[in-house]
C-alpha cells in the first residue's frame, strides 16, 4: 500500500482524476437543479387542496423512493439512451436519473417544510386577500427554508455520491468512471488500489464540509427550539 | 353588508353549522356568543370563506362569495383578527402592516409605511415598527395583528376570540383598543368573545349560537337582563358569575 511507485502511477494520472471530479461536480449541479424543480413542484402538489395532484405526487414518491436507483438508471440508459432516441445521451440520461431520483427526495422535503408552517399563517394572508399561490411564495415557503435547508444539504450530498451510477453507462467521463478505468487499465491496474483510495478521497473532501454544514445547523436549530420553548414556558 | 343564507357547514359527518341566516347592516357591532364547540368559529370563518360552507349563500356588499372570489372579496372588504395572532414572525411589525397594502392595493412602499405608522401609534407600538413579531407579549401581538387588520382600510372586521389566548394582565390592552374601534360609525365589527363586559358596553346586537343553530338575538339589555330561551340563560348563568 505504500509502495512509492504505486503512488507515483496515480500521480502521473491525476489529469484523469481531476477531470472526472470536475465532470462529477457539472452532472450533480445539473441533476440538482432538476431534482429541485421536480420537488418544489411535487412537493407543492402534495400539499395542494385538491386531490388529483396530491395522488399523482404521491404515486412519484413512491414509485422513485421504492424501485433502485440503479434499475431506474438502467431503464433511461438502454431503453432511451442506447435506442438512439435523438439527444438523449448516456450522460443526458444518467442526469435526467439522477434528477428524477432526488426530485421525489426533495418533494418530500420540500412538504414537511410546507406543513411545519402552521395553519394560521395561511389564513392570515387568505383573510388579507391573498391568493392560493401569492400566500405559497410570500408566506408559507419563506418560512420552511430554514426546515428545508438541512435535509436538502444531505440530498445534495447522496446525489454526489449517486453519480456513481454513471458507472453503468459505459466510457462515461464522472470521478467513478476515471477512477475504475485507472483501476483496471493497461499499466495503471497494478495501483488499483491506490486509485480507489484517492477516488474516495475526492468524494469525501467534496461531501464531508456539506454534511457536517447540514447537522450543525440542524442541531443550531434544534437547540434554538428548546431555548424558545423555555422561553415560553418561563412567561 | 353581509349576509348569510341558509347556511350549512359540515366537516365529514359533523353538522357544525345547520341553516344560519343572519345579516349584518353596515356600521353595526355584533357580538357572537356561545359555549366551546358551538360552531362560532366556524360561522364566522364562513363569512370570509377560511371555511366554504357546504351549502348556503354568503354575501359581502351584496357579492357573493365563492372559492374563486375569495380573496378579491377579502382583499376589498374586509379583514380578521385571529385568537392565535397570525403575523408573519419571518418579517418585522412594519412589514406585517405594509405587506398586504404593497402587494394587493399596490400601494407605494413610503406611503404604505406612513400608514402603517399611523396604525401602530394607534395601538400604542409605534416603537416597536422594527422589530420582530416573536419578541412581543402576547398583548402587544394582538394589538399589532390589529393594526395589521386595519392597514387594509377595509370596512368590516372580523375577530374570532381575540383576547382568548392572552394572559389575563393583557386582556384589557387588547379590548381597549377594540372598544376604541367600536366608536367609528362606519365600522363593521363581528365579534366571537367570551368578554361579556365588552359585549355589554360595545355590540349593538349579540348573537347567540348553540349546536350550530342561531338560538336567540338582541340588544345587549335584552340578553343580560331578560333572555328568552332555556339554554341562553344556562350559558349566561355559567360565564357570568
Ligand atoms: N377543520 C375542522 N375539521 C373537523 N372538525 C372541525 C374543524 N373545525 C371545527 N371542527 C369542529 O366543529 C365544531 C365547532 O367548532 P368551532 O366552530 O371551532 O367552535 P367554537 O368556535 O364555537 O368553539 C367542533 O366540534 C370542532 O371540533
Ligand atoms: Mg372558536
Amino acid at each position: 500500500m505504500f509502495e512509492q511507485e504505486k503512488w507515483e502511477i496515480v500521480w502521473n494520472h491525476r489529469q484523469s482524476f481531476i477531470d472526472g471530479t470536475i465532470s462529477t461536480v457539472i452532472m450533480a449541479l445539473a441533476g440538482l437543479a432538476i431534482a429541485l424543480v421536480l420537488g418544489i413542484i411535487f412537493g407543492l402538489m402534495s400539499t395542494s387542496q385538491s386531490k388529483p395532484p396530491r395522488i399523482i405526487s404521491r404515486i412519484y414518491v413512491e414509485f422513485i423512493q421504492n424501485t433502485p436507483l440503479m434499475l431506474q438508471a438502467l431503464f433511461l440508459f438502454y431503453s432511451v439512451a442506447f435506442s438512439g432516441v435523438k439527444g438523449f445521451t448516456a450522460l443526458i440520461c444518467g442526469i435526467v436519473a439522477l434528477g428524477i431520483y432526488h426530485g421525489a427526495y426533495i418533494s418530500e422535503v420540500v412538504r414537511a417544510g410546507i406543513t411545519s408552517v402552521p395553519k394560521g399563517q395561511s389564513e392570515a394572508a387568505y383573510s388579507q386577500g391573498f391568493s392560493q399561490i401569492q400566500t405559497m411564495f410570500l408566506i408559507v415557503l419563506p418560512q420552511t427554508i430554514k426546515v428545508i435547508l438541512p435535509p436538502m444539504v444531505n440530498q445534495v450530498v447522496n446525489l454526489i455520491k449517486n453519480t456513481s451510477c454513471m458507472f453503468l453507462a459505459g466510457g462515461a467521463v464522472d470521478l467513478i468512471s476515471r477512477t475504475n478505468a485507472f483501476a483496471v487499465g493497461e499499466g495503471t491496474a497494478s495501483a488499483a488500489g491506490q486509485g480507489y483510495i484517492i477516488g474516495g478521497v475526492i468524494f469525501f473532501v467534496i461531501c464531508f464540509p456539506l454534511s457536517t454544514l447540514a447537522s450543525r445547523w440542524e442541531n443550531r436549530l434544534k437547540n434554538r427550539d428548546v431555548s424558545s420553548n423555555k422561553k415560553e414556558g418561563a412567561k | 353588508m353581509i349576509r348569510l343564507e341558509d347556511v350549512h357547514k359540515s366537516f365529514g359527518d359533523l353538522e357544525v353549522l345547520k341553516g344560519v341566516n343572519l345579516h349584518v347592516k353596515e356600521g353595526e357591532k355584533v357580538v357572537i356568543i356561545g359555549p366551546s364547540g358551538s360552531g362560532k368559529s366556524t360561522l364566522i370563518r364562513c363569512m370570509n370563506y377560511l371555511e366554504e360552507p357546504t351549502s348556503g349563500k354568503v354575501y359581502i356588499h351584496n357579492h357573493l362569495m365563492s372559492r374563486s372570489r375569495r380573496a378579491f372579496i377579502n382583499k376589498i372588504h374586509s379583514s380578521m383578527v385571529f385568537q392565535q395572532f397570525n403575523l408573519y414572525p419571518h418579517m418585522t411589525v412594519l412589514d406585517n402592516l405594509t405587506l398586504a397594502p404593497v402587494k394587493l392595493k399596490k400601494i407605494p412602499r413610503k406611503e404604505a409605511e406612513q400608514t402603517a405608522m399611523g396604525y401602530l401609534k394607534r395601538v400604542g407600538l409605534e416603537e416597536k415598527a422594527h422589530v420582530y413579531p416573536t419578541t412581543l407579549s402576547g398583548g402587544q401581538q394582538q394589538r399589532i395583528a390589529i393594526a395589521r387588520a386595519l392597514t387594509m382600510q377595509n370596512r368590516i372586521i372580523f375577530f374570532d376570540e381575540p383576547t382568548s389566548a392572552l394572559d389575563p394582565e393583557m386582556v384589557q390592552e387588547v379590548l381597549d383598543v377594540m372598544i376604541e374601534l367600536s366608536h367609528e360609525k362606519n365600522f363593521t365589527m363581528v365579534v366571537v368573545t367570551h368578554e361579556m363586559g365588552f359585549a355589554r358596553e360595545v355590540a349593538d346586537r349579540v348573537v347567540f349560537v348553540d349546536g350550530g343553530n342561531i338560538l336567540e338575538e338582541g340588544t345587549p339589555e335584552h340578553f343580560f337582563t331578560n333572555p328568552q330561551n332555556e339554554r341562553t340563560k344556562a350559558f349566561l348563568s355559567k360565564i357570568i358569575r
